[in-house]
């Protein structure tokens, strides 16, 4: 069979099946990343089905994957909201961030992957999925409970850490010294505050840049944009992750909503595909070896979490069935540990054990967390009956 | 007077919500997409949602005027409570009345019944002492000023023509 043709046949057969998976999850009330995941390491080296011929496209199909899923985090949010966010949540913010980073850099140090290993699962570990959780919280009608604005803070505050977080870890991967990394540290603060505050002051003429009332012209600038401002990003070695949620936070009111109603089904594209090529680079053969650090950092994160929840939702007035509902909302993990695994994984900088630990505990997190959201109340009102059957 | 709290949902929204009297927690999420959320919180745990009820931004306008018309309507009552005979009612324009898409003057309502219409509500807003060119839709609620018999047979007209 010539090449072209096969390739499009596989490309068709992966998509086709991350459809079905797709479907399943939803219809199973899950998030469909961790399917895509076992999707990929199924066909990936050791798999299953070893698949070939698609590698290239696949991997620059994954790298836009990762930029649009950025980029629709910095939609998400407009700049006030952000600037509010950080004034209002930033005990909390902090608490989660101190909580849940030290876990995963305890695992990472314990199995002997050095600093660079532990600044990677730092991230894994304390970055919840904005996706899953949103999603799950207007699937199980939360949106207007009082606990919910304590959430969505928290998310925010976790994307601000990430626009910092990530250009300090692309830099320690490409093996910069500490002047190196605190170069970076230093570039990305005085770029966030830029990014920041020209959003705030000139956010419409950003827009205006990529604006347009025809849908065809309108996406084929924004999307230009955000390959553009991500290379240039990449190759000034702040990561093009960042710069395409920068370029999101920029971007603002209307356009933005615009631009989030028309990139997300091609978000959903890439990003499934990203996912994919993630779990093929991840042999199945290393995954049961990490499967019992995968399983207790899972239990560990997730105690965090709702600890983190519930502090924030307390220090908000906010009884104690809200306080559990907070916390269990936290829980799921998912797109973003991902990214930054991948990150830490092409850079090869650190043990290869990493992708498998990290797709390990995303399956879990992204499978339990939902679940966790789900069953808290329940869960909440039986421990409470227990601890006082005198009240009850 | 109520206190509305306005909280922002950031990647969502916004919350809009008060107490009620009776201690319930009673308000709308608006959603980016402009679709509307009709919320009424737990009894039992007021920092939760009994219901959280989709509404279509049309949906949302015939709940706001089932709930705007009658307090105006009680308010021109007021107002009019001396003058012996006369009352206040809302008639609704039902879906199929020959006046849906026509103007206010085209049913001559107040030739014909010496009622007059005193506003019209739609979508929740307020037009008020709308004028003979005003055009009505199916769903408007006309509040009328009329004798009872005048206020019947505007009904009759509203409906059939």
């Amino acid at each position: 069979m010539d090449h072209t043709a096969l390739a499009l046949i596989e490309l068709g057969a992966v998509f086709f099946g991350l459809g079905i998976l797709g479907r399943l999850a939803w219809k199973i009330g899950i998030s469909p990343i961790p399917l895509y995941l076992i999707g990929g390491v199924c066909f990936g080296a050791g798999g299953v089905v070893p698949l070939h011929g698609i590698e290239q496209f696949a991997h620059l199909a994954s790298e836009i994957g990762v930029i649009l899923l950025l980029l629709l985090l910095g939609l998400e949010y407009s700049a006030g909201e952000l600037v509010t966010g950080l004034r209002r949540s930033w005990v909390a913010g902090l608490v989660d961030l101190v909580l849940n980073a030290l876990p995963g850099v305890a695992v990472a140090l314990m199995l002997g992957w050095g600093p660079v290993g532990a600044l990677a699962m730092a991230g894994i570990t304390y970055i919840s999925s904005s996706g899953i959780i949103a999603k799950v919280l207007g699937d199980l009608g939360r949106l207007g409970n009082r606990e919910t604005p304590v959430v969505l803070s928290i998310l925010v505050f976790e994307d601000l850490v990430m626009a910092l977080y990530l250009p300090i870890l692309t830099a320690v991967l490409a093996g910069a010294t500490l002047v190196g990394g605190l170069t970076a540290v230093g570039i990305s603060l005085v770029v966030i505050t830029i990014v920041l505050v020209v959003a705030l002051k000139f956010g419409r003429y950003v827009s205006a840049l990529v604006d347009s009332p025809d849908p065809e012209v309108f996406l084929l600038r924004v999307l230009g944009a955000a390959l553009l401002v991500a290379g240039i990003a990449s190759q000034l070695q702040v990561s093009a992750a960042v710069g395409a949620f920068l370029l999101g936070i920029a971007i603002s009111g209307s356009t933005a909503e615009n631009a989030t109603r028309m990139l997300e089904p091609l978000r959903d594209l890439f990003a499934a595909m990203f996912f994919v090529v993630f779990g093929l680079n991840t042999d199945p053969r290393t995954i049961p070896p990490v499967l019992v650090a995968a399983v207790g950092l899972a239990v560990v994160t997730t105690v965090t979490k709702v600890i983190t929840g519930w502090f924030a939702a307390k220090r908000q007035g906010i009884a104690r069935m809200g306080r559990a509902r907070a916390g269990a909302a936290l829980v799921a993990r998912g797109e973003f540990s991902i990214v930054i695994a991948g990150l830490a994984v092409s850079a090869g900088a650190v043990d290869d054990q990493l992708a498998a630990l990290a797709t390990a505990y995303v399956l879990l997190m992204a499978i339990f967390g939902p679940v966790a959201a789900r069953v808290v109340e329940p869960v909440a009102r039986a421990v409470n009956a227990r601890l006082r059957p005198a009240t009850a | 007077m109520v206190n509305v709290d306005v909280t922002p949902l950031p990647g969502i929204g916004t919350r809009q919500d008060f107490s009620t009297r009776a201690g319930r927690r009673v308000g709308v999420v608006t959603h980016r997409d402009g679709h509307f959320e009709l919320i009424v919180s737990r009894q039992d745990d007021p920092d939760a949602c009994t219901a959280s009820i989709p509404l279509s931004a049309e949906e949302a306008g015939a709940l706001a005027n089932l709930l705007g018309a009658p307090q105006l309507v009680a308010q021109l009552n007021d107002e009019h409570r001396d003058v012996a005979g006369v009352s206040t009612r809302q008639l609704p324009l039902p879906h199929g009345s020959p006046f849906d898409g026509r103007t206010l003057g085209d049913t001559a309502l107040r030739t014909r019944t010496l009622a007059s219409v005193v506003a019209v509500v739609r979508a929740g807003t307020v037009h008020p002492s709308p004028g003979p060119d005003f055009t009505l839709a199916s769903g408007d609620t006309l509040i009328t000023v009329g004798t009872p018999q005048g206020l019947a047979k505007a009904v009759d007209i509203l409906d059939r023509g």
